[in-house]
């Protein structure tokens, strides 16, 4: 029984990264139809900047926010440099360029910075609390309470400003919310720089638990993807389910059965949900028009 | 004289197989042509996957890597002729595709690219972990090739094998391009209502074209890792996968022609690239992105474009 509890709270701080990713994929899918594959290395920059900020001398806090402001940067370098130019492409074509833009902001992150793991210390401490005889890492609160405010003022700026009512009247329809007034090009930018946000952050609050490395972005980014697939692509709420769900799955899946095979988990799920759920658990009956 | 274009495809492709090893200086050139070769094969194959019926797949490295680890393992475990074991990379192949392509099929869109991106990684993972059969990370030994007593050996005997492998190829690729199977196709790339109201068996024609890029895929494997005499799970991992449909789009969706100039590029260019060593990665993604936002349609069909009509005619 405490050794499920104890998957459960690691199942848990993993899908809480999860589930940042997938909104990272879910805000840019809803602002402009690019399903965003480089939104793995903004966790990446967002634990290795820290890291190397930290090594020099910068006290943590300040470190963390210069990670946050690198993977902003990067995020509206991104949308500004490669996905404007491509306007109008294809889906294929845009997937191909984030890969590329994945591929290259890792490769300049290798010259900046090295090819070893690195962590910095936990928040609060080391030490383990104990809970119903399984132990959670201090850490593994900051990432379950860090994710839910990250999810919590998204919520709010999304409902409750105007900002936020034009990215959602822009997902919802570009040209009527261009008819409207709204700027739907700031909309796009403002999206990709919250994504970069977002995801740096889920990368600083992770890496004093998992480590972190200038390859890490890959497969977060595919089990993020993953993560919003399985709860329906542009659906928010189901982004962060569906991270949830899949962290869930991949930790008992690694407890009880294979832990070589943990990170096959969120694939055989994604392709039994396709089977069964082909739009995913939230995701609306698309119908065709013919 | 009036030159169909999938004719005059073949010839070209033909007249550069036949004139490389006169120009290229050095067996590593041979070597690197070779390479074109095999990566120009899987691309050509999935071409009619992409170009031609419309569907992606973000995981055909899974199907490169059974046929490059059949003639791995094959021998090794089961005592099999590197040949023989091959053709079961093949059918191994083929037959993964028929079974998970008609649910993975009825998808579209993005959902099709997580499904086969998922397809693909399961693979990867499969011959990155199970060390004692595979040999883990660190990859694995061929044996080599031996036909009828006759010991294939040789950069420049690998050319003419690899490259006769892909004139054959393209000549079927081709050729199904212009048969009934390949207009359903064209027609269901259109409008999959339109296509099944003029009496396409949808599912099924989808199907069939997957499992023919799987082979395609599965024997440009077994050819490269017959060539290298070695090979680790880096052929069926993702960024291969990448690689290969970049190859097809930079080229050209839907052109033959195009799927090989892709190939070349992407093979090529990283060899250049080892001079600039630690950089190579980053090169790498700035080039994709750039191909992507100024080729967008392709590089063989901007150069037709640019031709004169009577000259394609």
């Amino acid at each position: 029984m405490d050794q499920l509890l104890q998957f459960v709270f690691s199942g848990l701080t993993v899908g809480a990264v999860y589930a940042l990713v997938a909104l990272g994929f879910t805000l840019i899918y809803n602002a402009s139809d690019v399903i965003n594959f480089a939104q793995g290395e903004f966790v990446m920059l967002g634990g290795m900047v820290t890291v190397f900020a930290y090594a020099a001398g910068v006290p943590l806090p300040l470190a963390a926010l210069l990670a946050v402001a690198v993977a902003v940067a990067t995020g509206l370098a991104l949308h500004r440099f490669a996905i404007e130019p491509a306007r109008g492409a294809n889906a294929v074509t845009l997937i191909i360029i984030t890969i590329g833009a994945s591929i290259l902001i890792r490769g300049i992150a290798q010259i900046v910075f090295d090819k070893q793991f690195h962590r910095f210390p936990s928040f609060s401490g080391e030490d383990p609390i104990a809970v119903l005889g399984a132990s959670i890492l201090p850490q593994s609160l900051w990432v379950l309470g860090g994710a839910a405010i990250i999810v919590a003022l998204l919520w709010l700026f999304m409902e409750k400003t105007l900002l936020g009512k034009a990215v959602r009247a822009t997902a919802a329809n570009r040209l009527a919310a261009r008819l409207v007034g709204i700027d739907t090009a700031l909309v796009l930018a403002l999206a990709f720089g919250v994504s970069g946000a977002i995801g740096a952050l889920a990368g600083i609050l992770v890496t004093p638990i998992t480590l972190t490395s200038v390859t890490v972005g890959t497969l977060l980014a595919l089990k993020g993807f993953a993560a919003a697939m399985l709860g329906g692509i542009g659906n928010p709420v189901g982004a962060v389910a569906g991270g949830l769900a899949l962290g869930l799955l991949e930790a008992l899946a690694a407890g009880f059965i294979s832990s070589t095979y943990k990170d096959a988990v969120a694939f055989v799920v994604i392709i039994a949900v396709l089977f069964v759920l082909p739009q995913g658990l939230f995701g609306k009956r698309a119908v065709e028009r013919v | 004289m009036r030159l169909a274009p999938r004719h005059a495809t073949l010839l070209l492709v033909l007249a550069v197989f036949a004139a490389l090893p006169f120009l290229l200086p050095s067996s590593f050139h041979l070597r690197v042509a070779t390479l074109v070769w095999v990566q120009a094969l899987a691309a050509v194959g999935l071409n009619l996957l992409m170009g031609l019926a419309g569907q992606v797949s973000l995981g055909h490295a899974g199907f490169f890597g059974i046929g490059a680890y059949a003639v791995a393992l094959g021998p090794r475990h089961l005592g099999l002729d590197p040949l023989l074991s091959a053709l079961a990379g093949l059918v191994l192949s083929g037959l993964l595709a028929l079974v998970v392509g008609r649910p993975i099929l009825r998808l579209r869109g993005h959902y099709l690219a997580v499904a086969t991106l998922g397809l693909g990684i399961l693979v990867w993972l499969v011959l990155n972990s199970e060390v004692g059969l595979t040999g883990g990370p660190d990859g694995i030994q061929v044996p080599r090739l031996v036909l009828f007593g006759w010991r294939v050996a040789g950069a420049e005997t690998w050319y003419w094998i690899t490259g006769l492998a892909l004139l054959l190829g393209v000549w079927l690729a081709l050729n199904l391009e212009d048969s009934p199977l390949g207009r359903a196709l064209r027609a269901l790339h259109d409008s999959e209502v339109a296509a099944r109201v003029a009496g396409i068996d949808v599912a099924r024609a989808k199907l069939v074209v997957f499992v023919i890029a799987a082979i395609y895929a599965a024997l440009a494997g077994s050819l490269l890792a017959l060539f290298n005499r070695f090979v680790t799970p880096q052929v069926a991992d993702f960024l291969h996968s990448i690689e290969l449909v970049t190859m097809v789009v930079i080229g050209g969706m839907g052109s033959t022609l195009g799927a090989i100039v892709g190939a070349a590029i992407l093979t090529v260019l990283p060899q250049a690239l080892t001079v600039f060593h630690d950089y190579e990665h980053a090169v790498l993604g700035l080039m994709i992105i750039l191909f992507m936002i100024f080729l967008r349609q392709g590089i063989v069909p901007g150069l037709v474009a640019l031709l004169p009509r009577r000259a394609v005619a």
